[in-house]
């Protein structure tokens, strides 16, 4: 395959990847690593740095859209980003001591762990719960515009949620995903916010998240140029349009998608890594 | 600073966001879109050169040899660029999109000071700090 032939596939491809990541709240990344893996043969740490890259396009190019409609609460990104990003640093000096094929089976871990998780179905009384007392104090509280007004929400377990995001920042960092999959999965299982406002607001995290471990990717000659491009390019373009799908599309829809896409490239993944084709 | 449990109506009322000035954040928006496109756009031209250039040689990431230091530090990638070099222009691009986070978090600072929010203030400069160690710290440079 010529230089401009692999550019174009990869673009088309990260294209797609973008929109199924914007959809479905997980920034591209989770899909694109093992995509390129699997079907581009690209070294898994190339494909990581590529698209942690492309994670931060994604999550700075649709912030603008996220943040006219309301859903996102900045004290929530803010407040997590601090375990987000310790964690991020962490998984980033990691990744580059850990043998490749280990990445590939904690990525197949991670992709598996998440389908399973985003296929609980929450009880729906759990929608009006009492403030709490941590929550309250950090001014975690928010609310967002639902169909019938504005909604209010209160966070719970606070501290869970806190240790999960140090999880979901090191998976960041080791993976090179924006952990969107635990990141959402943080806020809504254990937090308890609504999936709207986790979706965005774990969208406004990535960023910052997959920042934190860019200048360990990046010194550490993980991000090859040429890769890169096509692959920031197509999830930048793809995410765009997915941004403007999402505030319409509806959840149970949107969770479907994201099992199954994950499941699939989960098992790749720990096939992958465990006969060793990574 | 109200809960959303207050017997305060006005606190709730106006409470559609959890930053009160809704436009910091509608501004901090425009800023980040702008900084991903101006690094969409710095990575397009470059794009065009090394395409011209290296787009009929043969395509090939399954052996991992790290990148060579020009692509690897700020001081690098800047001398690749003036030497016009297409994948140099790529790399300074993507340096701009890292940096677009970056600068979420710094305007962030400014917001939650407007605010005199000084719990959040502490939070994101935390957030700040961990974030310029990962570009100062890991020898890509300044």
């Amino acid at each position: 395959m010529t230089v401009l032939e692999f550019t174009l596939i990869v673009a088309m491809v990260s294209f797609v990847a973008g929109l199924l990541g914007s959809l479905t709240g997980l920034g591209g990344g989770v899909v694109l690593v093992p995509l390129l893996t699997i079907l581009f043969h690209v070294d898994i740490r190339y494909a990581i740095g590529a698209s942690l890259v492309s994670v931060i396009a994604t999550s700075s190019g649709a912030a603008a859209s996220y943040v006219k409609e309301g859903f996102s609460n900045i004290r929530i990104g803010m407040f997590l980003e601090i375990a987000t990003t310790f964690g991020a640093l962490a998984g980033a000096f990691l990744a580059t001591r850990i043998p490749t094929q280990a990445l590939a089976i904690i990525f197949g871990a991670v992709l598996l762990y998440s389908a399973y998780y985003s296929r609980k179905v929450r009880p729906p009384a759990e929608r009006e719960l009492p403030p709490d007392q941590l929550a309250t104090r950090l001014r975690l509280n928010g609310s967002f515009p639902d169909l019938d007004g504005p909604r209010k929400y209160n966070v719970q377990n606070v501290p869970t949620g806190f240790s999960l995001m140090f999880g979901a920042g090191a998976l960041s960092g080791l993976l090179g995903i924006g952990s969107g999959a635990v990141k959402v999965l943080a806020m809504d299982q254990a937090m308890r916010i609504p999936f709207k406002v986790s979706t965005t607001t774990s969208n406004f995290m990535i960023g910052v998240t997959a920042a934190a471990s860019a200048g360990v990717y990046l010194s550490r000659g993980y991000v090859d140029p040429g890769l890169s491009m096509p692959v920031m390019l197509g999830v930048l373009a793809g995410s765009l349009l997915g941004s403007r799908i999402l505030i319409k599309a509806e959840t149970k829809s949107l969770r479907v998608v994201f099992s199954v896409v994950i499941l699939v490239l989960g098992l790749q993944m720990l096939y992958q890594g465990i006969f060793g084709h990574i | 600073m109200t809960t959303p449990s207050s017997s305060d109506p006005k606190a709730t009322a106006f409470r559609p966001q959890p930053w009160r000035d809704h436009r910091i954040e509608v501004i901090i928006g425009e800023l980040l879109r702008a900084g991903v496109m101006l690094s969409a756009a710095i990575v397009l031209l470059g794009a065009s050169i090394y395409l011209w250039r290296h787009g009929r040689e043969h395509a090939d990431y399954r052996v991992f040899q790290g990148e060579p230091f020009d692509f690897r530090t700020i001081q690098g990638v800047l001398r690749s660029v003036i030497y016009g070099r297409g994948r140099g222009l790529i790399q300074l691009g993507l340096l701009v999109l890292i940096a677009t986070p970056i600068a979420r978090v710094f305007f962030s600072v400014i917001g939650f000071w407007i605010e005199r929010d000084r719990l959040y203030i502490i939070c994101t400069l935390i957030v700040l700090a961990v974030l310029l160690f990962s570009f100062i710290g890991t020898g890509i440079g300044l």
